[in-house]
């Protein structure tokens, strides 16, 4: 049994990871910022045969509320040893190249508020020795584009930071786990034309719960985008800067 | 907002639909583009025709709204969301001894869709429609009024959204009243039957003792073969029974092929070795719930078997009195057409009364056909069935239907404009449009 913390535990992706944890009989922790949408999903977990599933209300841009919200987890939990960060907003790339304050308030939720939350956790983990750290990034943080490189930039930031930490924690027995989704059918965006490319949040929970159980590093899911990826880390900038993708 | 084509199950109709996905029940309805763009709940497809689709207006996807609100297991009360489907209650509550007090022959359809179909399965003469175990609904109108609706709250509304087909507004969610059970087994018996006669006798036989009851009929038999099939009946298996072992595989059509695998001569080759599948009068054995309930779950997309032309359903129910003259009226001229396909389903309903206005079922017999979609020559043959079907005082099934005149479906449904006063502005189907065309 797992005492798992969730924080953006409305997201689709972890709502998803969420029910098989749940079914599993894992102890829950859930965070977000709407408390009707998250006490609706603490029922479903409920009914779904979760034993124990608490909800706690926070803005992860809140810094200050982030030691409260830790605290209250590890009591109420007795102990963490697995988190998963989940938040996130999509950027509208258009909106954000006109104004330097949305750009920053993208940055902050989707990179600096989750580089707040790990340090805190990183420190608790390391000296528990012991745990697992899921990180939600993207395979948009791998090359900026121009249809998104405020988003992407982010995830990047979030990737590296997680990198390093995974590095610096595996002496301590702790292990970090980053996701890098592609294209996820959820609410985030319910304005895109989906096409073959495009996954359920549910698919990406399954890799997300394995990855944890399994204590490694770094998935690309569904496990096509490594390869898509590669491709396009290797386009040489003369070329990349020319083309649309 | 996005677009996406949308069909329904027969494939038929394959549109692009702007879409609108809800993420949660406290959402509100999608603002809608000008004073005359309606909207459609459109929940997991599994209607055949163009019931689920609102060609020109919004689709409302409502697979999102999966959540379970809350389930007591001593008392078998559940509530949830209306994007679940069966197959997710089902795993959730068998192993807790209950079942679901009525099920349509697919599981994967949503809570939403069985209450706006108002669906009805092999339990019929004893249970009713679904419609009679739900308790409460929630319908979000797009004024914004939330109505919580029951048989003694909001009564007319939640009788003219019981078998409503969507559109009375957006049910969010439902609660239900679930069915007890001692184990995930079937009791089941198959039975050879040679004529209708002996059809409608051993129903009048098995209605007493089996709950569920469902007959599958050769619908290419002629003269002496005319009306011949196979009864299912079964009831759920008592406490202590024997188990076997289940191991449910599915598999998956993989394409629609150019013309449908479904002919004359495929036809009358399987409805014959199909009938002949038990070489002893009776069988009887011990099933799982899935095979016995839900054979065709087990072909995922087995819709793609009718060619990319798609295929249309008939089904029709027609009252006591005139049942065994009607049925026998409809299985000569569908013989006679060599159309039709293997599935073909007979059922004798029961007198229980649905709470919805709209509730396809009589006290009678209902026969249910797919036809793979041969255009013009199938019409002809639709229109000789629907005069059949009126004179003897029948109607057909909306969730079934595609092609069903306005006087038919009118004529069908006495009710339709104390329902239509029901009918949320805003809301519309292709389906409702086409039926009442010339209004």
């Amino acid at each position: 049994m797992r005492k798992i913390l969730i924080i953006g535990a409305t997201s689709a992706i972890a709502e998803a990871t969420a029910r098989i944890w749940a079914q599993r009989g894992d102890h829950l922790f859930l965070v977000a910022r709407n408390m009707e949408k998250l006490e609706a999903i603490a029922d479903d977990l409920r009914v779904r045969g979760c034993p124990k599933v608490n909800s706690y209300c926070m803005d992860a841009n809140d810094f200050d509320a982030h030691v409260p919200m830790l605290d209250a987890a590890e009591c109420v939990l007795n102990g963490v040893d697995t988190v998963l960060i989940a938040h996130g907003t999509l950027s509208d790339q258009a909106a954000c190249q006109l104004s330097v304050e949305l750009t920053m308030r993208e940055i902050r939720t989707n990179a600096l508020s989750v580089i707040a939350l790990l340090t805190h956790i990183a420190n608790r983990f390391e000296q528990q020795k012991d745990g697992t750290i899921a990180v939600i990034s993207s395979v948009a943080g791998d090359r900026g584009r121009q249809s998104n490189y405020v988003y992407g930039s982010a995830k990047a930031m979030v990737t590296t930071y997680t990198s390093g930490l995974r590095q610096r924690l595996f002496k301590s027995g702790v292990s970090v786990v980053t996701i890098k989704p592609g294209f996820v059918d959820t609410p985030m965006t319910a304005n895109f034309k989906k096409g073959m490319l495009w996954v359920s949040p549910s698919k990406i929970a399954v890799i997300t719960v394995r990855a944890c159980d399994s204590k490694n590093g770094e998935f690309y899911v569904p496990f096509f985008w490594y390869l898509i990826l590669s491709l396009i880390k290797t386009i040489p900038e003369i070329i990349f800067k020319r083309i649309k993708i | 907002m996005p677009k996406e084509i949308l069909t329904s199950w027969g494939r038929v109709l394959r549109v692009e639909h702007v879409v609108a996905s809800l993420a949660n029940r406290f959402d509100s309805l999608p603002n809608l583009a000008s004073d005359s763009q309606t909207c459609l709940p459109y929940g997991n497809g599994r209607s055949y025709g163009d019931s689920c689709l609102n060609v020109g207006g919004v689709s409302l996807k409502t697979r999102a709204l999966d959540r379970f609100i809350s389930f007591d297991p001593s008392s078998g009360r559940l509530c949830c969301e209306a994007g679940v489907m069966l197959s997710e209650i089902l795993r959730l509550i068998v192993p807790q001894g209950w079942f679901l007090p009525v099920t349509p022959g697919t599981r994967f359809v949503t809570v939403g869709g069985a209450i706006a179909n108002d669906v009805h399965g092999k339990n019929h003469h004893v249970t009713g429609t679904f419609g009679c175990h739900v308790a409460r609904i929630e319908l979000l109108r797009s004024d914004g009024q939330r109505l919580i609706c029951s048989d003694t709250v909001n009564a007319d509304y939640f009788a003219a959204t019981v078998g409503g087909l969507g559109l009375t507004g957006l049910i969010t969610w439902a609660e239900i009243q679930l069915h007890r059970i001692a184990n995930p087994w079937v009791d089941a018996e198959t039975i050879r039957y040679e004529s209708l006669d002996e059809f409608f006798d051993l129903c009048a036989e098995s209605d007493r003792d089996y709950e569920y009851t469902v007959s599958w009929v050769d619908c290419a038999g002629k003269g002496e073969r005319l009306g011949r099939g196979l009864l299912m009946r079964g009831n759920h298996a008592p406490a202590g029974t024997v188990l076997g072992k289940y191991s449910p595989k599915t598999i998956i059509f993989p394409f629609a092929p150019s013309v449908s695998m479904i002919n004359s001569l495929t036809l009358k080759a399987f409805n014959t070795a199909y009938y002949h599948k038990q070489l002893q009068k009776k069988n009887r054995q011990i099933q799982h719930y899935e095979p016995f309930f839900y054979p065709l779950d087990g072909i995922l997309e087995w819709n793609r078997m009718y060619g990319s032309n798609g295929f249309y359903q008939y089904q029709c129910v027609i009252p006591s009195q005139c049942g065994k003259e009607a049925i026998s009226d409809l299985l000569k001229e569908i013989a006679q057409s060599g159309m039709g396909s293997f599935l073909a389903v007979l059922k004798v309903c029961g007198n229980i009364q649905s709470p919805g206005m709209l509730s396809f079922p009589l006290p009678g017999v209902s026969l249910a056909l797919d036809f793979p979609n041969r255009g013009e020559e199938l019409h002809q043959l639709f229109s000789r069935l629907d005069s059949i079907v009126n004179s003897a005082g029948g109607r057909l099934y909306p969730a079934k239907d595609g092609r069903m005149s306005g006087e038919l479906f009118r004529s069908g449904y006495p009710r339709w404009q104390e329902f239509a006063n029901y009918i949320d502005p805003r809301f519309s189907s292709s389906f409702w449009r086409r039926v009442m065309e010339g209004t």
